[in-house]
């Protein structure tokens, strides 16, 4: 026999997050409380889309400054640089940090890029009610959410070396407006994958039911 | 428990109760403001950016991009953004970014230098850029016209444009010891500097561009003298030993100094560039006061040894001019050597002298008065200026009992009567003539006679010698030529008869014959003819004997003209002996030429 796929918003119900109280809600995506504990409840993410597409549209904004302005100013006696992410990377590459080039190219270009474009797919399929592989996309959403915080592995240099190589005339490492830029994207990014609901993929899949 | 066992009625499960109204959209606040900000930023750095110039160097020594600053005043009002080598490699190419509130200073003579560490002779300068590395330096321009391609200076300019003063332009010989940024002293203060120096194009001076500041750019008149206050200038001619300096400082570093003669006319300030000589030191400069200047030849006989060029014409003790020129000049026609000096006079010292003599009121003629000045006996001569270095110069002065002489104005310069000799040339005159009698007599004579006796007697026993051997010799010289002469007909028949054999045996024959013929005349008239001759050589070298013998006769020790020789002899060697004494007096008394012979006591 078939196994039937139950859901509880197919079902019209949803639980109280806080008391576990299983209530009956018809209107899925709007707004109410628990008549027990009066905790908010809902069976999806409120406003889910427009709230992740809001944010991403705002990383996608500041991820131009992010890139282009420097992310970081170094100064010694003998040298000043400005130095963007990219020529960051390309300038550890020439002098031979292969390895740090790598992983700051991979923590600070690809896992940001890959977030934007990764939730971008997501909100897409999910606005147009697709199930196109839903599984697949499922991964793909926990798989940005594991990865997403490393990118922050770029800022927290900069902020660690901006904060300890204070050193008058001698040298002094300053965080540029590309970090504030950079760091924006990345807390967006995130706060923009938080607010997107998995569920959302899986709901052209569901039948109704009338209990 | 029974409610585990079954199942409860779905129907009693509550309802959420709904809020109503709660529109929640205030998350599209996050892009809007992100949009403004990258907005803002975007224009931000639009607005930043200043203009772009470029910069052309010689080297990029201690310029870096992303580093290297642009200050003006030390104010940074820009930075190197690029430093690259231009396409025919040779200088450099700064590209430098300049704030927008800057702009207005990139003017077409802004003028942009790297002020680095300087150590040069007169200063030590940018030792700040030591620790913070080199920058470049601005100097803004005040023409209205804006530029963005610059050539750099290669060393900091010395005067800034807004500088108040004035440059003035100098020509030179020689540069000396100046160099950029070398002071000008004006009555011993520094009032300006050398901006900068060139050789000019002829290769025959040197031109060089000064900036004197202001108030002191006011004393350069048209008719100010600039000369080189260069070190120590040290003389030894005429007039003695001479030390000139300006400063201490200008010792060490050399300087230029410069004065306005004091004119009743007032001449005007020079304007800005106006050019000027540089003199080689103060003497020549105000040399140059004397703006008319005359030339005459004076043509003396006796040496010039010790005047130099440069030695000055006194009249009467002051100097009216000086030797510019000393020339020989060879009389084709009298064979005579004479040294012709040229002299500068400056004519209105001369005015001065005669003014002051004859209370005229107007200057004469050069001409005129000099006319009349050598009618009354105005002469030159040489006169020694220093005993010690025997240095010599011209003096002028009146003789009237020289002899009467004119000016020649036909010549080109005019020729100037001289007259020769003091009472010192007569006196070295006179002891150089005592020292050659007392030279003279004894040796001289007696080896002469001697070498006279016996250059005769060498030459009669050579007479002796000379005749028989010379003679037969001779004649055998002759037979010996005739019959190489003989040998050589002999030799030439046969080569030119090769041809025809038969005639050229007859011929051979005959010609063979012809010689035999010719050996006998030969014979025959010759030889009883060189006998003659040897005969006549004889009779010849016996009257040479008797000669020798009457000549023997007149030089024997009792002959009268030997006596009469040695007479002679003593007569000059008691003269030579008196002469010794009066040189003896004379040097222990040299007044005695002049006040006689002191009476004894």
């Amino acid at each position: 026999m078939r196994q039937v796929e139950l859901t509880a918003a197919g079902l019209g119900l949803c639980s109280c997050h806080v008391c576990g109280l299983v209530l009956r809600s018809d209107k899925a995506y709007n707004p109410a409380h628990c008549p027990r504990c009066h905790t908010r409840v809902h069976s999806r993410k409120p406003n889910s889309v427009s709230h992740c597409s809001a944010l991403l549209i705002a990383a996608y904004i500041l991820y131009i400054p992010a890139n282009l302005l420097p992310i970081m100013e170094t100064s010694s006696l003998f040298s000043y640089r400005e130095d963007t992410i990219m020529s960051g990377v390309l300038h550890l590459w020439e002098t031979g940090f292969w390895g740090i080039a790598a992983i700051v190219f991979v923590a600070s270009i690809i896992v940001p890029l890959f977030k934007l474009l990764a939730l971008t797919l997501l909100l897409v399929s999910v606005q147009r009610r697709s199930t196109w592989w839903p599984m697949q996309r499922t991964r793909l959403y926990r798989l940005m959410e594991l990865v997403g915080r490393w990118s922050m592995l770029d800022i927290y240099v900069v902020t660690l070396l901006a904060a300890l190589v204070q050193i008058r005339s001698l040298a002094t490492v300053k965080a540029g407006a590309g970090a504030i830029a950079f760091g924006a994207v990345v807390v967006l990014t995130m706060m923009s994958a938080m607010n997107f609901d998995p569920r959302l993929i899986w709901d052209p899949l569901r039948k109704e039911y009338k209990l | 428990m029974s409610d585990t066992d079954q199942l409860p009625d779905f129907s009693q499960i509550p309802d959420a109760i709904v809020e109503r109204g709660r529109f929640s959209q205030l998350v599209w606040i996050i892009p809007i403001i992100a949009a403004i900000i990258g907005a803002s930023l975007a224009v931000k750095s639009y607005l930043d950016r200043g203009p772009v110039i470029t910069i052309t160097f010689k080297s990029g020594e201690g310029i870096e991009a992303g580093q290297t600053q642009i200050k003006y005043k030390n104010v940074q009002i820009g930075e190197v953004k690029a430093v690259t080598i231009a396409k025919d490699r040779s200088h450099v190419l700064v590209t430098a970014e300049i704030l927008r509130d800057a702009a207005w200073l990139l003017m077409e003579d802004t003028r942009f230098w790297v002020v680095r560490a300087r150590i040069s002779r007169n200063s030590i300068s940018g030792l700040g850029t030591l620790m913070e590395g080199s920058y470049i330096g601005v100097d803004a321009g005040t023409s209205k016209q804006s530029q963005d391609e610059f050539k750099g200076l290669e060393r900091p300019p010395v005067i800034a444009i807004n500088e108040p003063g004035r440059p003035f332009v100098l020509h030179a010989r020689e540069i000396g010891s100046l160099d950029v940024t070398s002071p000008i002293f004006y009555r011993s203060i520094q009032v300006g500097e050398v901006i900068s120096y060139e050789l000019d194009k002829d290769g025959k001076g040197v031109t060089l561009k000064v900036f004197i500041r202001s108030p002191y750019d006011q004393y350069v008149k048209a008719n100010t003298l600039f000369w080189h206050a260069s070190g120590v200038d040290f003389t030894l001619d005429a007039n003695g030993v001479k030390i000139n300096t300006e400063s201490m400082v200008s010792i060490l570093l050399g300087g230029i100094a410069f004065l306005s003669p004091e004119d009743p006319g007032k001449a005007q300030p020079a304007g800005p560039n106006s050019t000027f000589t540089l003199f080689a030191n103060k003497d020549e400069a105000m040399k140059r006061l004397d703006a008319v200047v005359e030339t005459y030849v004076l043509v003396f006989k006796e040496s010039v040894r010790g005047l130099l060029i440069g030695a000055p014409v006194d009249l009467r003790g002051v100097t009216v001019g000086e030797v510019t020129k000393i020339n020989l000049d060879l009389d084709p026609r009298n064979k005579e050597i004479s040294m012709s000096v040229e002299v500068q006079l400056y004519p209105e010292r001369l005015w001065a002298q005669y003014r002051s003599k004859s209370q005229q009121g107007k200057p004469m003629d050069s001409r005129q008065l000099l006319n009349t000045l050598v009618k009354q006996g105005f002469r030159a001569h040489l006169r020694s200026g220093n005993l010690l270095t025997g240095q010599l110069y011209v003096a002028l002065n009146l003789f009237p009992e020289a002899m009467p002489s004119k000016m020649d104005w036909s010549k080109n310069p005019p020729e100037f009567p001289t007259i020769t000799s003091s009472m010192e040339q007569f006196q070295t005159t006179l002891m150089k003539i005592v020292q050659k009698i007392e030279k003279l007599p004894l040796e001289e004579l007696a080896g002469d006679a001697r070498q006279t006796i016996r250059t005769l007697e060498t030459t009669l026993q050579k007479i002796e010698k000379l005749p028989l051997e010379e003679l037969t010799g001779d004649v055998r010289k002759t037979i010996q030529t005739f019959e190489t002469t003989l040998q050589k007909i002999e030799k030439l028949p046969l080569e030119e008869l090769a041809g025809d054999v038969q005639k050229s045996v007859q011929m051979f024959e005959t010609t063979l014959q012809n010689a035999d013929k010719l050996l006998k005349n030969v014979d025959a008239s010759v030889v009883p003819e060189t006998h003659s001759a040897i005969e006549d050589v004889r009779k010849t070298l016996n009257e040479l004997r008797k000669t020798l013998g009457i000549a023997k006769q007149t030089l024997s020790p009792d002959a009268s003209l030997q006596q009469d020789l040695r007479e002679t002899l003593r007569e000059l060697r008691r003269a030579a002996q008196s002469l010794r004494v009066l040189g003896d007096y004379l040097e222990r008394h040299p007044e005695s030429l002049i006040r006689g012979k002191e009476d004894d006591r």
